[in-house]
């Protein structure tokens, strides 16, 4: 399923060139070493407009919890319903998730808790979507 | 006049602030709603702006005040149930030009001013204190209440309202254009519908607890059967269906385990209430209702979505806020109108108020007794956004109504209506109301 174009403003600029390079990056409080996302202008927990960074993960995660979409707003999206839209626990902190549509798991028989491991995808404009995808047992 | 948003040290946010300084010297007594819509016909008396001048008008009526006795007025700027008027469409002139303008053509439309109703209201001739309450009807009345009894107003107007337009549900905008800003691309390009997340929290409240969606049956029965006794709600004046569990379970699916009737249906309405100080409230028309507190949670998620752990532990915290400024417990509590819309979350509410001594994973359990308005536990007696459509005021009403005695075909009858708790709208973040029938 291909999804909206992404058109990288200052801000996100380098999380989208990271993902060209198909490397994952979070953004990461330099004070207080912490990860958060979704990113921010400041750091949500120490907050004391320090630098922020981003910090390549391994791209590694579980699949924490999952819905199945079957009447979504977005047009680019609805003819690929029903679909699978699950939230990953990222390996470095489980506190920071990212959404998957979990691309070869059939709908609704998503393995909870499973492994899963980082892959991009081009959206409709060709810019790469970090995507995840079950690591086989 | 300017009108401001409510700054935050109108809220009570933290834990270990005591009772609340002005527990029973605030009062609510006149209510007004307009009739609500599905959607806006396009006609001048339909637009949001006037069906909120009916609304504030018939508050004032209920509380039998002269318009010239208010000096405040609390407004809820946005109204949107998710329908936007689309950039480039043409403005309705004739609307526009119907009533008395701010700069915004749209204010009245497509949302709200305080300016545009005292534009649009000449009897309020006295109104000395504006404010915003931002989101919903919960945050505005927190607001009320802290103004009133602080002395910044001394009766004074509170309303909500809605529009809703022709189109999908949030389908217009970004969501139908070939791309997206770098920035919110980074959580938008997956396409969770509105009720996702509350979805996701469900799912894992089931597989921790071992329950199922076919549980939700009895709770869905119940609040439509509730908001069809509810004369001022959307399904009682235009569809007096009841839910009844084979119809609900079989709907279709949004984004499962949330199907088409756990998500609410948008509506045009108003709902407007009229707040004074207990003192003042004596000599109105209708029995004062006092607030013995108002408690709010802005706690955010760690990352995309709350975890169920975040919901629980912010509900607990929550429960424990409202308990504590009103110098009440769980067990004052005669019955509950915690907000449903979505309403697969209303069980997270119950269960941080421990409501009816319930802890976490039993809500389910508990729908399948009698949660009825007869019995002994009710449970939503307003029926909530499921009974009567969306509009977050309908549980704040029902409060009102029956600790003033005129609930009419929903007044409980299994309990003695002494002390009630509305508010919402999500279990993360929410404002917070304790109505009593006494100040003490």
């Amino acid at each position: 399923m291909t999804k909206q174009g992404v058109e990288p403003d200052s801000f996100s600029q380098p999380f989208w060139d990271a993902a060209n390079e198909e490397r994952l990056v979070i953004q990461n409080c330099v004070a207080c070493d912490r990860l958060q996302h979704p990113p921010s202008d400041t750091c949500r927990e120490c907050d004391d407009g320090g630098e922020l960074e981003w910090k390549q993960v391994s791209g590694r995660g579980t699949i924490y919890n999952y819905g199945v979409v079957h009447d979504c707003p977005v047009r680019l999206l609805q003819e690929d319903q029903p679909f699978n839209l699950a939230v990953i626990m990222l390996d470095e902190d489980p506190g920071i998730q990212m959404y998957s549509h979990l691309p070869g798991v059939p709908v609704d028989e998503v393995p909870v808790g499973s492994p899963v491991e980082v892959i991009f995808e081009p959206s409709d404009n060709g810019q790469l979507v970090p995507e995840w995808r079950v690591i086989d047992g | 006049m300017t009108t401001p948003t409510a700054p935050d040290s109108m809220y009570r946010n933290d834990e270990g602030l005591g009772i609340w300084e002005h527990r029973g010297k605030v009062a609510a007594v006149g209510v007004g709603h307009a009739p609500t819509s599905r959607r806006w016909d396009g006609r001048p008396e339909t637009c949001v702006g006037a069906i909120t001048i009916d609304a504030l008008r018939k508050a004032i009526a209920d509380a039998g005040v002269a318009p010239d006795q208010i000096d405040g007025l609390v407004v809820v700027p946005v109204t949107t149930t998710g329908a936007f008027w689309e950039q480039g469409k043409p403005l309705p002139m004739d609307v526009i030009q119907s009533f008395n303008q701010t700069d915004d053509p749209l204010d009245g439309i497509a949302k709200l001013s305080a300016e545009w109703l005292l534009a649009n209201m000449p009897e309020l001739t006295n109104v000395q204190f504006t404010m915003y309450g931002p989101g919903c009807m919960s945050n505005a009345l927190n607001v009320t209440a802290q103004a009133v009894g602080d002395g910044l107003t001394h009766t004074c107007l509170v309303v909500k309202s809605w529009h809703n337009f022709e189109g999908r549900y949030y389908q217009g905008g970004a969501n139908a254009g070939n791309a997206l800003p770098g920035t919110p691309a980074i959580t938008q390009l997956w396409g969770g519908p509105a009720s996702y997340s509350t979805a996701l929290q469900f799912a894992e409240y089931c597989r921790k607890y071992g329950k199922t969606h076919e549980m939700m049956a009895p709770f869905m029965e119940n609040s439509r059967r509730n908001g069809l006794r509810f004369p001022e709600g959307y399904w009682a004046q235009h569809r007096p269906e009841e839910l009844i569990p084979e119809d609900y379970l079989a709907s279709r699916w949004i984004a499962k385990p949330a199907n088409l009737f756990d998500n609410d249906i948008p509506i045009m309405m108003s709902g407007a209430y009229l707040f004074s100080t207990a003192e003042r409230a004596q000599d109105m028309q209708q029995k004062p209702v006092y607030i013995l507190n108002h408690a709010s949670s802005n706690t955010r998620p760690r990352s995309l979505l709350p975890t169920l752990d975040e919901v629980e532990a912010d509900t607990a915290r929550t429960g424990r806020k409202i308990y504590e400024g009103a110098g009440i417990t769980a067990d004052d509590l005669s019955f509950e109108n915690m907000y449903d819309g979505f309403s697969l979350f209303h069980q997270f509410h119950l269960e941080g108020l421990g409501y009816r001594g319930i802890k976490f994973g039993e809500a389910l359990d508990f729908y399948q007794t009698d949660i009825s308005i007869e019995g002994p536990n009710p449970v939503s007696p307003s029926g909530g956004n499921v009974g009567s459509g969306r509009s977050r005021v309908w549980m704040h009403t029902d409060c009102i109504q029956q600790l003033q005695g005129r609930a009419g075909a929903r007044q409980v009858t299994g309990v003695k209506p002494e002390v009630g708790v509305s508010g919402g709208p999500m279990p993360l973040g929410g404002n917070y109301t304790v109505w009593s029938a006494s100040p003490d």
